[in-house]
């Protein structure tokens, strides 16, 4: 594992390099890269070209045509994906999403730049599918394809989260992002791609869930926060899995069934979901909220996508509410319908509390649980105790996907305004549709990255240190599991005092219970408010 | 794929260091860790956190979360790190010879 830096042994160098961008060469420097995909996993996905392989071996193993490949492949997106072609042609360069990279700003490396990660694969379209290109080459911004071009898509388009910050800047809408996925795409018709997004991918597929997880851990896990619920307000929960006939399947990604933080937010939905008597059943089958083939390619991401849906069917749900997870929500909203959908077996979303119809899921029938809990909020449905987050002073890290991939702004602010009593917003030019990324999404959370995160992190970090110090902020809230696993380590590393939290944690924190013993603690066991003083055998 | 000998018994690795396969797991390979995870002497106690992960693990394929293995050992999560410095997941699960939990953690 690389050695991690200190914050104050990083070194910004913003002056490009000495050569043209064509003639300098990605340096493999330990913490910069991820590791390569192993075999065994490449095959449970039937991707191909599965080998052990490094990116610091000279030699790749690619596929003997590899070159054939690719311009294949290139033929193929550009064809079925009108999108990529127009990408293709008509960014001028104007540079006005080059600042607005996170792993630009934290790396100063010019190929972060969102226009020059274009170019990486823009310079090849030019030179095989061009007019201008085939006859002017390297001065139409064209260039051969060569095994260092693959190697150097591979560094590239592995250090972009696709969290589509620049897009928003760009004045022609160019959405790098699926840039990205096409530069993924097309590296993983060779076999190249990183073991931090195929095992996910490949647990996913053969359990249900990026983790792994099986059926009867599952259950043991969720069975295991009822038990800390009660011990919290006395309340015993009861859950059910894969039952027919149930009115709502709901789906959040597995980090929330195993890792902390998110834990706490799972205890949050739980506890909703009691309190209100939703008629719903967890699924041990489609246990994955998360769908880590949009990182591989679109096929591997309709496979993942599919179970959700097929569980659905099979249970006879009228519709899914989905939990706090990031880039499932890109997948819903932007790919599901024409994927696998219509999902017209299902009904629009309604809620059984409220009577609202959620006409916004009209195709994909699935709506979130932050706007189906701002809605209870709205009509009086649920009684809260914001006081009982008065511990905490809470700031919102709007997660790229649900911010830009929905326009999911206000609904996360709503319930946190609602459930707790201190809030203050980071500044306007890093919030909403323009917030940061956490840094390490799209599968790049993994630990070998970890220098690259923590720099590709620093403008989020950046903005937390502004409310910290401002208004005293020690709680980062979220509605992502990546963001949830990575936010931790890149406060610690940059704010230290600052924690992270899902909303529904907070939710569960200040939810009124009927039947409910006397709160003393939060969902953690930190004392609230006014209880500080009581003692470990009182609590 | 790496591997390392170790009082003549071979063992398969990851990048990490970790083995790439339950059944590769014994006793000399918690001795072979220690070291480099900076644990000079074991003590029961870290023994009861590996016993406790690996029954965990055979009956339910992946590791306990922090918080069940918390729970079960009764120590806190801070002193899991004082027996093991690079912590449950990186320190404890290696030794344990537990693979890494991969997705949104």
């Amino acid at each position: 594992m690389a050695k991690v830096p200190k914050p104050n042994e990083l070194v910004f160098d913003y002056n490009p390099p000495q050569k043209w961008w064509m003639d300098t060469k990605p340096e493999f420097r330990p913490g910069t890269w991820c590791y390569p995909g192993k075999a065994k996993n490449a095959e449970v996905l039937g991707l191909p070209n599965p080998r052990e392989w490094s990116p610091l071996d000279e030699d790749w193993k690619l596929p003997s045509n590899w070159k054939e490949i690719i311009f294949e492949g290139m033929r193929d997106c550009l064809n079925k994906y009108r999108s990529l072609r127009v990408f293709m042609d008509i960014c001028v360069r104007c540079g006005a999403c080059s600042d607005k990279c996170h792993f630009y700003i934290g790396s100063g490396d010019p190929k972060n730049m969102p226009v020059l990660r274009g170019e990486l694969l823009r310079s090849v379209y030019r030179k095989d599918f061009t007019l201008a290109g085939k006859i002017m080459g390297r001065i139409a911004g064209a260039r051969e394809l060569n095994e260092e071009v693959v190697k150097e898509w591979f560094y590239y388009f592995f250090q972009c989260t696709e969290c589509r910050r620049c897009s928003v800047f760009c004045p022609y809408g160019i959405d790098t992002a699926e840039i990205t996925i096409m530069g993924r795409e097309l590296l993983n018709l060779l076999g190249v791609n990183i073991d931090w997004v195929l095992g996910p991918a490949a647990n996913c597929y053969l359990n249900g869930n990026h983790l792994g997880i099986q059926p009867h851990a599952f259950k043991d896990m969720i069975e295991f926060f009822v038990e800390e619920i009660e011990a919290v307000n006395g309340i015993r929960i009861e859950p059910t899995f894969n039952r027919k006939g149930a009115e709502v399947l709901f789906i959040t990604p597995s980090g929330d069934v195993f890792a902390d933080p998110g834990t706490y937010t799972l205890m949050g939905y739980l506890m909703l979901f009691h309190e209100i008597g939703l008629d719903y059943t967890w699924s041990t089958y489609a246990s994955e909220g998360g769908n880590f083939g949009l990182f591989t390619n679109h096929d591997t991401m309709k496979k993942l996508n599919a179970k959700m849906y097929a569980e659905a069917e099979r249970l006879g749900v009228k519709y899914i509410i989905g939990g706090e997870c990031g880039h499932m929500w890109r997948v819903i909203q932007q790919y599901m319908d024409t994927m696998n959908g219509p999902a017209d077996f299902l009904e629009v979303p309604r809620s059984p509390i409220t009577g609202t119809v959620f006409d916004n899921a009209k195709s994909t029938k699935m709506i979130h649980i932050v706007e189906f809990t701002a809605d209870l909020i709205r009509n009086g449905k649920l009684k809260l105790d914001p006081s009982r987050n008065d511990h905490l002073r809470v700031t919102y890290h709007d997660s790229c996907n649900p911010a830009r991939a929905m326009g999911f702004f206000d609904e996360p602010r709503y319930v946190i305004k609602n459930v707790c009593n201190n809030f203050w917003d980071m500044p306007p030019n890093c919030i909403r549709e323009q917030t940061f990324c956490c840094g390490s999404g799209s599968g790049l959370n993994t630990d070998e990255f970890m220098e690259m995160r923590m720099r590709g992190g620093l403008p989020r970090a950046n903005a937390v240190k502004h409310v910290h110090d401002k208004h005293g902020v020690n709680m980062l809230s979220c509605i992502c599991a990546i963001d949830r696993a990575v936010l931790p380590p890149l406060m610690d590393y940059w704010v230290p005092d600052v924690d992270v939290t899902g909303v529904h944690e907070l939710v569960g924190n200040a939810i009124v219970m009927e039947g409910e013993t006397e709160r003393t603690t939060d969902l953690r066991g930190n004392p609230l408010e006014g209880m500080e003083d009581m003692s470990d055998e009182d609590l | 794929m790496a591997t390392v000998e170790f009082k003549g018994k071979t063992f398969e690795i990851d990048e990490d260091g970790f083995i790439t396969s339950f059944d590769q797991w014994n006793e000399d390979w918690v001795d072979y860790v220690k070291e480099s995870e900076g644990i000079s002497e074991l003590t029961e106690e870290h023994w009861k956190v590996i016993h406790v992960l690996q029954d965990y693990y055979k009956k339910h394929g992946i590791a306990p979360m922090v918080r069940i293995l918390t729970k079960v050992t009764g120590y806190k999560l801070k002193y899991i790190y004082e027996l093991f410095p690079s912590g449950p997941g990186k320190g404890a699960c290696k030794m344990a010879g537990l693979p890494k939990p991969t997705g949104c953690v």
